[in-house]
């Protein structure tokens, strides 16, 4: 029993001009059996930065838990939300403070920083930073996401064209895989607005 | 292996429970009640390692009324889920209770709701869910039968159509069953659905 493979996921984020995108799937499954088709995998921290987490669905919402803590402590003291890259040092150091009985997960940070520059990384469960310029990919889809998002990704692309590319690549990608799927979720993030929708994929 | 049950009707929640005692091969007793009410509008149907299952729910169910004695209010339906995964989630890493566990109950302003809750403190609201060996009965069947808004004579001719289903398909099928439900005028036990009546005791 891998348990990266227990509950099951995908995520996916890019980066597009002056915006970018993140996108989940929505299943939540022990094993082989489908529990819920309407788990959120991907949260807001603030208006202009978003993480998602993939893996152990139990590990996810209980980082979640001590990141908001954490992040709302900053927001008392700093009187300021965090940038995308002290959040994305915070977390990984938070994953390795747990280095020899780590949270079984892997986020994908994505936000806008200093003058609405888009921001996107992932890191492994130990919290070893991967930063791209591109996109960046986790959950047990990943290997189908790099093919997908290699072959769609182009940059510069406005927020329509990064929607509809990741959508492709996000739902192209779990098709192959099992273990996620069951609809899509992605917000595509620009200075002036954030754009939820939900995709409609097969449900299987 | 324990099956649980619950779904979620018109302004009502109903969770089903098997009710036998097993250790290995011999069954201790037919009449176990493994649904325990946690104050006047919630229940918690458990499944799971024996002692685990009655330490805890006894300890939520404790610390509930806690909560009510000294803040003069009781918990909603969601506190209670929540509070029960951090629970788990705290002795995960440490020393686990391998208890699934249904939550359901009612609150005046949002109506009734069921928290599935598994042992290693994954959290998700769902309108019907299931463990054990009995939950791939369950499921299947809730998915063709189930509405939303069902009527309690609707719910109960479901659960009834379950617990055949689970009588008849699983080779270690338990015997008896107890249905309880929770709506707005409470948590009761609802019915036992029974094909083995323990023997009764001598009286002295």
């Amino acid at each position: 029993m891998q348990i990266f493979e227990y509950n099951g996921s995908a995520l996916v984020a890019m980066v597009g001009k002056n915006c970018f995108a993140i996108a989940s799937d929505r299943r939540l499954g022990v094993q082989l059996q489908t529990i819920a088709t309407d788990f959120q995998k991907i949260y807001k921290i603030h208006e202009k930065l978003f993480i998602g987490l993939s893996g152990l669905a139990t590990d996810a919402q209980t980082l979640y838990q001590r990141l908001v803590f954490r992040h709302k402590l900053y927001q008392l003291r700093e009187e300021r939300d965090m940038k995308p890259e002290t959040f994305a040092s915070l977390v990984s150091a938070i994953l390795y403070e747990k280095r020899f009985g780590p949270y079984f997960c892997q986020p994908v940070i994505a936000g806008l920083g200093d003058e609405d520059k888009p921001f996107i990384c992932t890191m492994d469960s130990i919290g070893a930073k991967e930063l791209a310029k591109d996109f960046v990919v986790a959950g047990t889809a990943s290997e189908s996401l790099y093919g997908a998002c290699e072959s769609m990704f182009k940059p510069d692309m406005d927020a329509e064209e990064l929607f509809e590319t990741i959508s492709q690549a996000l739902l192209s990608s779990v098709d192959r895989d099992c273990l996620s799927g069951w609809g899509g979720h992605v917000y595509v993030v620009t200075p002036t607005e954030v754009t939820e929708r939900i995709l409609k994929g097969r449900m299987d | 292996m324990e099956s649980v049950f619950g779904l979620v009707g018109k302004d009502f929640a109903i969770v089903a429970a098997d009710s036998s005692a097993v250790h290995s091969i011999l069954v201790h007793k037919t009449n176990e009640d493994k649904i325990m009410i946690l104050d006047s509008h919630k229940l918690m149907g458990a499944s799971g390692e024996t002692g685990d299952r009655a330490q805890f729910t006894e300890y939520i169910q404790k610390n509930v009324a806690l909560y009510q004695f000294r803040n003069g209010i009781p918990l909603t339906t969601a506190a209670a889920a929540n509070f029960t995964r951090g629970e788990l989630a705290t002795a995960l890493r440490k020393n686990p209770y391998m208890v699934n566990i249904i939550m359901a109950g009612y609150d005046k302003d949002i109506g009734p709701s069921i928290y599935f809750i598994d042992y290693i403190a994954s959290l998700h609201k769902l309108d019907k869910a299931a463990f054990g060996y009995g939950s791939y009965f369950a499921l299947s069947m809730m998915d063709r039968h189930y509405r939303k808004d069902m009527i309690v004579e609707e719910a109960i001719d479901l659960v009834d159509k379950i617990i055949m289903e689970i009588r008849s398909r699983l080779v270690v099928a338990p015997p008896n069953f107890v249905i309880k439900i929770v709506d707005k005028d409470g948590a009761r036990e609802y019915a036992w659905r029974e094909s083995i009546k323990d023997a009764p005791v001598p009286g002295v």
